[in-house]
């Protein structure tokens, strides 16, 4: 078990900055999830902590040791890739104890550790067979057992459940959540899809074009996204954003309105009228509401059973998306009226920061 | 809904007829024809009518013996020696002439002999040239077969790196295949030249002259070595490029996990590239092996299969009995021989590098 610290770590290839200066503390035992769009640069920081990319700047520790320049198998760490990266040739038992074999282990060495991973993971029955033969979620776990075998101090996970489908990435998601309650190593994972960051993470780190945008727990992140980045990645459906002006402010409350919206009083920031904001209000914090300060159009419904998605098009023609009720009865053409609590506002300055209200 | 092509039979044959009737014409049909020139007596231009021989072909071009001679005694029974204390034997004439006792041996000449105590041991062949011939093409093939094949692979590995004008040296290592054989060959005779050759002038400059010249080509122990050498240069750079594209088939991640693993290039190579390779080396040493069996042009260049028949090759052998002395059916003979014996050696070459279960 160890923690990971990551102080300025840089990476550049030539004059093109990849990660451009990264502080991420990741505490013994925790489960930390790196998100953020494709090209963000996440796994290339997965990649540089497992020794994979050379780290041009900064410092990179493991447990007390500063490893910038140890050889991956130096560092204590294991990894499990989306591709698997399990060797197509040897059975799954050779596979497991590929590590021990390298490294001239003894065979009842080997066979007990082969045990014990394939125990963990419920898959005795699958050693003697080769790649070909297993599933995808059966190769995926092949290779998290070659990780378990390692006992490394921090376990890697570049997009595990990527090329999964969709049924199995939840059954592997559950399991993931159980192997590291079991083991209680630290993982750090990547990811792409917020959903398995939410589910997952102790911590998430989101990150957008080499910048860490924000880290904290998954409801942290929800209810008090740091910048309009944040906001508008976590949450399924997206947030969504209004432009909106401060037209007055009055002692403890400020009035806003904006082109979609027609006027709406909040609790007072350091703002001051003229200012130019964002609103940010995510589609389940909206209701339809007789008086409320939205109104447009219903241009698309899309029953989930559980709850229904409905597009609107305010009245300056800006599409929003409302999280309504599962038995909610609308119609395409139809206006709806909509508000929120005003505690569940976010709002966003021209540079994109969270305003403090 | 099956297109025109497939559903309809003429069209397809009218497509495929112009290739499949030259293909006949002139492979399919020589083939067959050279199996059944072999049974006869068949010459290129000849006043006499064609005679079915049956094997004789056959025995004549393969036919071995064993002779082992006792040497010389007087009626008392020991040993005859000359003056110089050596033994003598019968002449090998006496049995290979006319000797009613040895009909097997009539014709036959010897091949080589050899001392076994006070007797002496003869190998006679009935065809000793094509013995011969073929002799040195399988030294050729058992020599290139491994060299060209392992050194196109350890090419192949040194240039499948991202390196700055890496495909400068690809251009370079395959250059020598692009030019033609016969220019090649013609001009690596000025190389081994035995007087002011390249190669001669280069050894003796690096022994200070200390390097005896030799005449690469006119000694009868140099000149096969020296057709291989050259010919392994030729063709080494398509099999490496053969090798290359092997390589570019095993997947990244599986370096990577077996660089978290710990894994040396040693062992790197053994466990991850070397299976990955497994198609490509039956592909790589099969074609090597039909194209090393298939020597020609070198020797029809540098040496005309001399000095002394120590570069004979079973495809100038039929290219001389069949357009040389317009022996057709022994040119066919020598043919379907070599076929047989390609057929056989890529078969067991299958069977040896199969993937076991």
């Amino acid at each position: 078990m160890a923690s990971v610290s990551l102080k300025n770590v840089r990476k550049n290839y030539g004059a093109a900055d990849i990660i451009k200066g990264v502080d991420i503390e990741i505490a013994d035992g925790e489960f930390c999830v790196f998100v953020g769009p494709s090209g963000c640069g996440k796994s290339t920081l997965l990649r540089m902590i497992a020794g994979l990319e050379d780290i041009s700047g900064g410092t990179l520790s493991i447990g007390d040791r500063v490893v910038n320049d140890l050889p991956p198998k130096d560092r204590s760490i294991a990894m499990v890739f989306q591709s698997y990266a399990i060797f197509p040739h040897m059975t799954v038992r050779e596979n497991l104890a590929f590590g021990l074999t390298i490294a001239n282990a003894p065979k009842a060495e080997k066979d007990a550790k082969v045990a014990e991973a394939a125990r963990i993971l419920q898959m005795e029955h699958l050693l003697e067979r080769r790649p070909s033969q297993l599933s995808g979620g059966q190769r995926q776990r092949v290779a998290i057992g070659r990780a378990i075998v390692r006992k490394p101090g921090v376990f890697l996970f570049d997009e595990p459940l990527s090329n999964l489908d969709a049924a199995l990435r939840v059954d592997m998601r559950m399991e993931l959540a159980k192997l590291h309650a079991d083991l209680k190593a630290t993982m750090v994972y990547v990811t792409h899809d917020q959903v398995e960051a939410m589910t997952l993470a102790d911590k998430i780190v989101v990150l957008n074009a080499g910048i860490v945008q924000q880290v904290g727990t998954p409801l942290e992140l929800y209810h008090r996204p740091a910048n309009k980045f944040v906001a508008g990645f976590i949450g399924s459906p997206k947030m969504n954003f209004l432009e909106v002006t401060v037209e007055a402010v009055d002692g403890g409350s400020m009035r806003l309105s904006g082109p979609a919206l027609q006027g709406l009083t909040l609790p007072a920031s350091d703002n001051r009228a003229g200012d130019k904001l964002t609103l940010g209000v995510r589609p389940h914090d909206l209701t339809a509401m007789n008086d409320g300060p939205l109104s447009g159009t219903v241009i698309l419904v899309e029953h989930l059973g559980n709850e229904t998605l409905v597009s609107l098009s305010l009245t300056n023609g800006q599409g929003i998306i409302v999280a309504l009720d599962g038995d909610t009865n609308c119609h395409v053409g139809q206006t709806l009226t909509l508000g929120f609590p005003p505690n569940k506002v976010h709002l966003f300055n021209e540079g994109g920061t969270r305003v403090i209200v | 809904m099956a297109s025109k092509f497939t559903r309809s039979n003429a069209t397809g044959w009218m497509m495929a007829g112009p290739a499949a009737a030259l293909m006949a014409l002139f492979i399919v049909l020589p083939f067959i024809f050279a199996i059944g020139f072999s049974f006869t007596n068949q010459r290129l231009i000849s006043p006499n009518p064609t005679q079915f021989v049956g094997l004789s072909n056959y025995s004549q071009l393969l036919g071995v013996g064993l002779l082992v001679l006792e040497p010389e005694k007087d009626e008392a029974g020991s040993v005859l020696r000359t003056d110089d204390g050596s033994l003598t034997y019968p002449a090998l004439r006496g049995f290979t002439r006319n000797n009613p006792d040895y009909p097997q041996f009539d014709g036959m000449r010897e091949w080589f002999s050899l001392s076994l105590g006070e007797n002496r041991i003869y190998v006679l062949a009935r065809d000793v040239v094509f013995i011969k011939a073929i002799v040195n093409t399988v030294i050729f093939v058992m020599v290139v077969a491994p060299l060209q094949g392992g050194l196109a692979l350890v090419l192949a590995l040194l240039i499948n790196q991202k390196l700055r004008g890496i495909n400068f040296f690809r251009a370079v290592y395959f250059m020598p295949v692009v030019v033609s054989i016969v220019v090649v060959s013609l001009l690596w005779r000025f190389i081994y030249d035995g007087q002011s050759g390249l190669l001669n002038n280069l050894l003796g400059a690096l022994t200070f002259g200390a390097f005896p010249r030799i005449d690469w080509l006119g000694n009868p122990n140099t000149a096969l070595g020296a057709i291989i050498a050259m010919s392994i240069w030729q063709a080494v750079g398509f099999h490496m490029v053969i090798w290359l594209s092997g390589l570019q088939t095993i997947s990244p991640s599986l370096y990577e996990a077996a660089a978290i693993e710990g894994a040396s290039p040693w062992q790197t190579f053994r466990y991850v590239t070397w299976p990955g390779l497994r198609n490509t080396a039956v592909l790589v040493l099969i074609v090597i092996t039909m194209q090393a069996f298939a020597l020609f042009a070198q020797i029809d260049v540098m040496t005309s299969g001399g000095p002394l028949d120590s570069t004979q090759t079973i495809v100038f052998q039929a290219v001389e009995r069949g357009y040389g002395k317009q022996d057709i059916s022994g040119g066919s003979t020598i043919s379907v021989i070599l076929f047989v014996f390609v057929l056989a050696i890529s078969l067991l070459q299958r069977w040896l590098t199969r993937e076991k279960k």
